[in-house]
């Protein structure tokens, strides 16, 4: 059986997928419209790598989970209700901007330095788990310069699977081009792991997980780092909304004979 | 005056992917429209040779070479050296990229270790007041933004499929080398070798011309009251064998696996488009069995005919998204359509 991990997963917030999302000028640079009032969700690859470490930390027992989160602190309240219940960690969070417009070079500073100071940290058996990508920024970009600015040079991006070996190492799945996985072997931690999403199905909910992470969580919120990562160096000249709307051609009441034609037509021409 | 790099691996073969050929016409075209702009072409690889001929003809100023055998594998640590390296030997002040899954892994890294920033999915390159300037997209593809900066060396790498490839002839490049120090911790990761997806049969195409989504309608009962999950795999594979179509499938029908419910064994994450997929480019895309949802809308963003066949007529995947909508039985119409396009193939040997 593989020794402990301390497992980092590092994610933020974003709207809810289901919102409608307008773009509007903020004092910083371009912000989401009433962003404020959008109800959010731990992003969906940082939820994702969250499961993978809950399932990860169960094969390797003593390691521990800690989440470290950047948003507005009392959305992450809201954000942690639901994932407090999932699975037992430790949350460092930083009170800051969730937006998808703010430099993710900045972001990763703060991660940086929340994880460098979390106590008794042990490079030797860290491993660093995100998101590949947010479904905000979308740039998968965070993840490298965190790795990076923690002298971590072994980084796997776009991750559907780790499988850990006794001896510590582990073979790690990434996602490759034509819907395939490389698979690579690591000598073991330290590790940057940017999550796709993975092959684990969300967890139930686990009462006694979720009482005794909001414990922790609380005072973790009360105490928050505050952090102003920023737009320095970028210009957006325009930000907008895609011309989405098309003429739809509704075909009703047709034989199905006459509709494959006219898609064998459109398909083969 | 900005000096453009633009950088790209060899594959396997030493030859250079299609990417690399629209990295390198993004990037020249970009030097034309900037004042006194050069552009060189950074190839890094086990032998680079016949990639550098390939690219001989483009106008580049000069092409540099970092060969090593580490370079076989795509890693992190090594790759990201070796862009480093080429960066460094330029003195780049822009770095165009292909946004390969290669690429992608190192970008910011590498942006980072040079004092600079990253832009990655870049959609187009261009020059607006004389400063360079990239379009990309934000919330998962939900808002585009154009935007330029000023930090710099400025790494950008282009989503492939998005901007036109340069072409030309091969002929012999003359390759200035650039020495490669690779990290000592290189050797903790190793490539063991690459997996398809347990379906065995190849789905997911990103060449094909058209892309075939699936929606979790093909699992639900039918007018029989009945599930057909036999008859929907034959549908679904025989259309993509006739057409070497792309398959897509929207969240639902890939996370029913994980809810217990019946699923079609060839579908997995990977299949994904939308939200928490994939944004695939291709020049037509066929939906069935979808309904509503703009994650799902997502996934149609780089589609450029759409249709769709569905049972509602008020869909909102489809009204307003699509070209066409065909309210009908999409067991009924793919069956149909997969005769047709049986009638319609060359006659070959075997048949």
């Amino acid at each position: 059986m593989a020794g402990s991990l301390q497992i980092v997963v590092c994610g933020g917030i974003v709207p809810n997928p289901l919102q409608t999302l307008e773009p509007t000028a903020g004092p910083q640079g371009p912000a989401l419209k009433n962003e404020a009032m959008l109800p959010a969700v731990l992003d969906p690859w940082a939820w994702h790598a969250l499961f993978e470490a809950a399932n990860l930390a169960k094969q390797a027992p003593g390691s521990k989970i800690t989440l470290v989160c950047m948003a507005p602190k009392a959305k992450l309240q809201q954000v942690m209700m639901t994932i407090a219940q999932k699975t037992v960690f430790e949350l460092q969070p930083i009170d800051g901007p969730a937006s998808g417009f703010v430099e993710s070079a900045d972001v990763a500073g703060e991660l940086a330095e929340v994880i460098k100071g979390i106590n008794g940290l042990d490079m030797q058996k860290l491993l660093v788990f995100g998101g590949w990508e947010s479904a905000s920024r979308g740039a998968g970009t965070t993840m490298q310069i965190l790795g990076e600015m923690l002298g971590i040079t072994d980084q796997f991006q776009g991750v559907d699977e780790i499988r850990l070996k006794d001896d510590g190492s582990f073979d790690v799945l990434e996602r490759i081009e034509g819907g395939k996985h490389q698979v690579s072997r690591c000598a073991g931690a330290p590790a940057v792991l940017g999550w796709a999403t993975g092959n684990l199905p969300e967890p139930p909910n686990n009462p006694q997980a979720g009482m005794a992470n909001m414990r922790g969580i609380m005072p973790a919120l009360q105490k928050a780092r505050p952090a102003k990562p920023g737009q320095d160096g970028v210009k957006f000249l325009d930000v907008s909304l895609p011309s989405q709307r098309r003429e739809t051609r509704v075909v009703k009441d047709t034989p199905a004979e006459e509709i494959a034609r006219e898609l064998a037509e459109w398909i083969t021409g | 005056m900005e000096k453009i790099l633009v950088v790209l691996f060899t594959q396997e073969d030493g030859s250079l992917g299609r990417t690399a050929f629209e990295a390198t016409g993004a990037a020249l075209g970009l030097a034309k429209e900037l004042d006194g702009a050069s552009v060189t072409i950074g190839i890094a690889g086990t032998s680079i040779q016949e990639a550098a001929n390939a690219l001989a003809g483009s106008g580049a100023e000069k092409i540099l070479g970092a060969e090593a055998a580490e370079l076989a594998q795509p890693r992190y640590a090594t790759d990201a050296a070796a862009a480093e390296a080429l960066a460094k030997a330029a003195g780049a002040t822009i770095i165009v990229a292909p946004g390969t899954s290669r690429w992608n892994r190192i970008a910011a890294g590498v942006a980072h270790r040079l004092g600079g920033r990253a832009d990655t999915h870049a959609t187009s390159l261009a020059v607006h007041e004389g400063a360079p300037t990239i379009t990309r997209w934000y919330y998962r593809q939900r808002m585009v933004a154009k935007l330029s900066r000023t930090n710099r060396p400025w790494v950008v790498s282009l989503d492939p499929g998005a901007v036109p490839a340069w072409s030309g002839e091969p002929s012999q490049a003359t390759v200035e080398k650039v020495a490669l120090s690779m990290p000592e911790t290189a050797a903790r990761t190793e490539v063991i070798g690459v997996e398809a997806p347990e379906a065995g049969a190849q789905t997911i195409r990103p060449e094909a011309e058209t892309l075939l989504v699936t929606g979790a309608g093909w699992t639900k009962k039918q007018a029989d009251g009945q599930i057909h999950l036999k008859e929907a795999e034959a549908a679904i594979m025989d259309f993509l064998r006739q057409t070497k179509a792309s398959l897509g499938s929207s969240k639902s029908l890939v996370d029913q696996e994980g809810e217990g419910q019946a699923v079609l064994p060839f579908l997995t994450h990977m299949n994904q488009i939308g939200q928490t997929g994939s944004t695939p480019r291709h020049a037509k895309g066929l939906a069935t069995c979808c309904h509503g949802e703009e994650p799902h809308v997502v996934g149609w963003r780089f589609i450029t005919e759409r249709r769709a066949v569905n049972l509602d007529a008020n869909c909102g995947w489809a009204q307003g998204k699509a070209d066409v909508l065909y309210v009908a039985d999409a067991f009924e119409v793919m069956k149909k359509l997969n005769d047709l396009l049986a009638e319609k193939a060359p006659a070959t040997p075997e048949s």
